[in-house]
């Protein structure tokens, strides 16, 4: 076959065909059912003779009331065996590589380039030590620092600390400056309220409430959108901050958000931008214009590092200048010839977690800034509303689909859709489609709760796929709905291609059920 | 450079042919039409003062490995520094698994398509379980920092009390993100310790448990390395008021050590990087926490709990999320503390090192360790000056060095170490003034008899 021939010629106007897809299914036991006593995985070192011969055994120093009596019930296999096991595990697991993960909207599923993989995997990077002496760690400060300067560009924030380990966790830490600038203020008894939106993330609320906050949570009007009036209402001399997202969780972009700003600064409150998805506007607006104190980065979406089935993460937390003594320590600084760690942050929170932030995560974010630069962002932030707004033309054509709020406009980039037509059509639910989706190779979300768009789905394209791949993604997505009209019972009963079948969801909320761990599992099923 | 025809290999549809029918199918004449709900105030009209791209893969890498080279690797000098991060050997499955592009790249899907990632991290749970000895064990959150945090949270709130008790001699990273943790809604407060053997002062603790306490914390082996040997009595003495025993642990010492539920721990928690993870600057932490299999334990996590379950196909198993209305994805705020994207991907990659290793596997690195550091011990206390180890008991692959009895700081031994190519042990100087002139050292199963020599030499020669 010549190349670019065929029925899958990969060209534009190329006429595509559902894949005969079947997942890799292995029926692969669980680890401890591998086992065979004697066999072994890994030896590890043994001390030299000499040292042997100086101190015994070792054990024998440790009082024997310390020992444990027991080996460890960890199952014994051989190395291959080892091996072949979670290589099958792999293999029913759909990665983005293999996938068009274009279903799990809110999330940036995008393309994470392997060089940045190889370059984070260099010893230089992998074997160093945190507590070395700066002068040996010029390199891995130098990457923080530089990072740095990046968001506060692409921000217009005037500080940034690369501690945070998640988008979670920079929320987290937002809500932990805003208490420490109100007891600076004299006023954190005073200010005990945050105020969020449903369609901004669950932790925006959530991590906020860790730190004692009462969450107060706007609701979208007609145009998906909070409003002016309903924050008015909310903004007291008890608001702490507000937490928020823009565009929110359904793509529509709230243009009042200025006024939004204005308002709770008014108040005397704190804003926070929460940017964990800046995917459709970098280089088109940013933190500073739309008047936030606060904002963050999810580096495992917008920034391309992998999703590694849910972290390693990292996040980028950002403030503006008077909040810059409140981040978390140590900070890094350049005196111009040498970098170095400042732990000297007059207001710091503290710590946030261990060391100074997911260093391979930070190299990643790095590597990728660095091979697109400023226009190459923005037009990844084009490239994605570009995507966006396509499928959203073709999903809408979709019989028993709909996109909620804001008829008529466009969206940044993403979309939260609903099935609820197609429910009361067929009786088939955003679940049935999901998992009927599975069939076909490809992931389709719902949503976070609660389920304020019935029957939700989320789609988010990014830059990462072709206009084929979304092609080819719809059809299928056209293919489970033409099955649902015509034989809704048979979507019902999906997967059919996948890995496993329907899943007794009942054992997981009964306490005399649920198995957290195989011990427990063979304790409550009665095979222990 | 970049018109409307460059193409970045990352983003396809740049190729202006594939826009326009896109726009053209859309109904609009420009992508910046699609940007029309965003108003002019809010639009950035400056440009962002980023590098010029480097869009050749070649250029690029050279680039990021000109500056990774102004590091020096603990592969290029011996390293003693351990204080939470720790070099241990990682078998090279341990990373053939964690860079398949499956796992790698994966991120929320159902237990359908991603079975395999539900599974592996379902046996995480469980491989780590027999390891604690313990019914429970969540999907990996941040760090020990964040475990410990959680652990404390959990006791109060299945307690109903808001005040715990920390040994003192925590590492001060972790108390300082602890204490932010839980300010304003739990007190923290601190324990002292036998300034001799560095364990739990047990009077103070008798003075300090109140019918307010929800729990009490001590890690062990201890930040400082030595062994907390009264462990039970401090169990007993917590459950006695009616407070919960929290306890930290290094899960690489358990193939030889007692699990902390074994002498009366109800919450162990810790931090996975030993078991297969590279040191990572600091970055490859993983949290564990792991509870009785108890429903008032169980809905107290925030963190995912992936649990096994039949299929509608008989001998098939699926697997699923345990309780999720209880995390802040099913209820927000009303759930308990909040739970996103963490550190999956080091929890299957500890399943992988805890399968290869079994349980012959962790006694014997264990052993070895336990060797190694004797004999370091035994190596540096024939040094001149040298007090070693600081605290009077047992250890296993960390210890304080007292240099109060030299005439140099920690400072200047340590970069005397660097040009004879060690890393000397961490400067506690300043995390624990008492200690004096004090450094914390950690022996590994990867040193060797020349390492320990050489570093035994090297510090002679340091102090001559």
């Amino acid at each position: 076959m010549t190349p670019g021939s065929g029925e899958r010629r990969m060209a534009v106007g190329r006429t595509s065909k559902l894949r005969n897809f079947h997942q890799a299914k292995w029926d692969e036991e669980i680890i401890f059912e591998l086992s065979n006593p004697g066999e072994r995985g890994v030896i590890p070192t043994a001390a030299e003779p000499g040292i042997v011969a100086e101190v015994g055994d070792g054990i024998s120093a440790i009082p024997a009331h310390m020992l444990r009596e027991t080996p460890p019930a960890l199952p014994e296999i051989s190395q291959m065996r080892v091996l072949k096991h979670f290589l099958r595990l792999s293999q029913q697991c759909l990665g983005a590589d293999l996938n068009i993960d274009v279903g799990q909207g809110t999330c940036t599923v995008k393309y994470n380039p392997k060089i940045n993989d190889v370059i984070a995997a260099s010893p230089k990077a992998a074997e160093l030590h945190p507590d070395q002496l700066e002068e040996t760690v010029q390199g891995a400060l130098e990457i923080i620092y530089k990072l740095d300067l990046f968001f506060r560009e692409i921000s217009g924030m005037d500080r940034f600390s690369l501690q945070p380990s998640s988008g979670s966790h920079a929320i987290f830490a937002m809500a932990s400056i805003a208490q420490k600038y109100n007891e600076t203020h004299g006023e954190a008894d005073r200010r005990d309220e945050i105020i969020t939106t449903i369609f901004s993330h669950p932790s925006d609320a959530a991590a906020a409430a860790v730190k004692g906050y009462k969450v107060i949570t706007l609701y979208q009007n007609e145009d998906g959108l909070p409003e002016v009036e309903a924050l008015s209402k909310a903004v007291s001399p008890r608001t702490a901050a507000l937490f928020i997202t823009n565009p929110e969780d359904t793509g529509i972009f709230n243009p009042h958000i200025i006024e939004f700003t204005r308002i709770v600064h008014d108040a005397g409150g704190l804003c926070c931008y929460d940017q964990a998805n800046a995917n459709g506007i970098l280089g088109i607006t940013r933190a500073r214009e739309a008047g936030f104190d606060m904002c963050f980065f999810n580096l495992h979406k917008t920034f391309s590092t992998p999703h590694g089935c849910g972290g390693p993460a990292g996040a980028a937390l950002g403030v503006v200048a008077h909040l810059a003594d409140y981040l978390p320590v140590p900070l890094v600084e350049f005196d111009g010839a040498k970098y170095h760690l400042n732990y000297d942050v007059k207001h710091s929170i503290g710590r946030t977690r261990a060391f100074y932030g997911v260093f391979p995560v930070l190299l990643k974010a790095y590597s990728w800034i660095m091979s697109l630069g400023a226009e190459g962002l923005k037009q990844v932030a084009r490239t994605a509303v570009l995507n966006n707004n396509y499928l959203l033309k073709k999903i809408r054509k979709i019989r028993g689909a709909d996109a909620p709020f804001a008829r008529g406009r466009h969206r940044i980039e993403q979309v939260r859709y609903s099935w609820e037509q197609l429910t009361k059509d067929t009786g088939v639910t955003t679940e049935d489609v999901t998992l009927r989706m599975a069939d076909f190779g490809f992931h389709l979300w719902s949503s976070h709760h609660p389920f304020i768009v019935p029957q939700p789905f989320t789609i988010e394209p990014t830059e990462s796929y072709s206009k084929e791949e979304l092609d080819e993604y719809v059809e299928a997505l056209e293919k489970v709905i033409e099955e649902a009209y015509e034989n809704p019972d048979f979507v019902k009963g999906a997967p059919y291609n996948s890995v496993v079948h329907r899943i007794d969801q009942s054992t997981f909320d009964d306490p005399e059920k649920w198995a957290v761990t195989w011990r427990a599992y063979l304790k409550k099923h009665g095979k222990r | 450079m970049w018109n409307k025809e460059f193409m970045h290999p990352y983003i396809p549809n740049s190729v202006p042919e594939v826009r326009e029918r896109m726009l053209e199918e859309i109904g609009v004449k420009d992508i910046e039409e699609l940007y029309n709900e965003i108003p002019e105030e809010l639009r950035f009209k400056g440009a962002m003062n980023l590098p010029e791209p480097l869009t050749s893969e070649y250029d690029l890498k050279r680039h990021v490995e000109e500056i990774l080279a102004k590091n020096r690797s603990c592969e290029e000098t011996v390293s003693f520094l351990g204080g939470g991060c720790y070099r241990h050997y990682v078998p090279a499955i341990c990373d053939e698994i964690n860079s398949r592009s499956e796992f790698l790249t994966a991120y929320a899907g159902e237990p359908y398509e991603d079975h395999g990632r539900f599974q592996a991290l379902f046996e995480y749970e469980s491989l780590m379980a027999e390891l604690v000895d313990m019914d429970v064990v969540n999907v990996p959150t941040f760090d020990w920092c964040q475990a410990a945090s959680t652990a404390l949270r959990m006791a109060c709130r299945i307690t109903k009390r808001a005040k715990v008790l920390v040994a003192d001699t925590i590492s001060p990273n972790r108390l300082s993100a602890i204490r932010n943790y839980c300010h304003p809604v739990v007190a923290v407060g601190l324990i002292g310790h036998d300034p001799e053997t560095g364990a739990v002062d047990l009077s103070d603790l008798q003075a300090k448990i109140a019918d307010d306490i929800a729990c009490v914390y001590f890690e062990n082996p201890g930040y400082l390395g030595f062994l907390e040997t009264a462990g039970e009595t401090i169990a007993d003495i917590a459950h006695g008021s009616g407070a919960i025993c929290v306890v930290g642990v290094d899960p690489i010492t358990l193939g030889i050590l007692k699990p902390p539920a074994q002498y009366g721990a109800d919450i162990v928690c810790g931090d996975i990087q030993s078991l297969g993870m590279h040191m990572f600057f600091g970055g490859a932490t993983a949290g564990f926490i792991a509870t009785r299999d108890e429903e008032k334990y169980v809905m107290e996590y925030p963190s995912r709990l992936f649990g096994i379950a039949e299929t509608s196909v008989p001998g098939e198993y699926g697997f699923g999320d345990v309780a999720y209305d209880r995390t802040s994805f099913g209820v927000r705020e009303e759930g308990k503390e909040f739970v996103g994207t963490a550190a999956a991907l080091w929890g299957i990659t500890a399943a992988v090192y805890l399968s290869l290793m079994g349980p012959q596997g962790m006694f014997e690195v264990g052993r070895t360790i336990l060797q190694k550091t004797r004999y370091a011990m035994k190596r540096l206390s024939q040094v001149g000056g040298l007090r070693v180890p600081r605290f009077e008991a047992p250890h296993f692959k960390e210890f304080v060095v007292d240099f109060n009895g030299t005439s140099k700081t920690v400072e200047e031994i340590n970069k005397g170490l660097v040009s004879k190519g060690f890393f000397g042990g961490q400067d506690l100087s300043r995390e624990f003034p008492e200690l004096g002139e004090a450094a914390l050292y950690c022996v590994t199963e990867m040193h060797t008899r020349k390492d320990i020599d050489g570093l035994a030499e090297a510090l002679s020669g340091v102090l001559k």
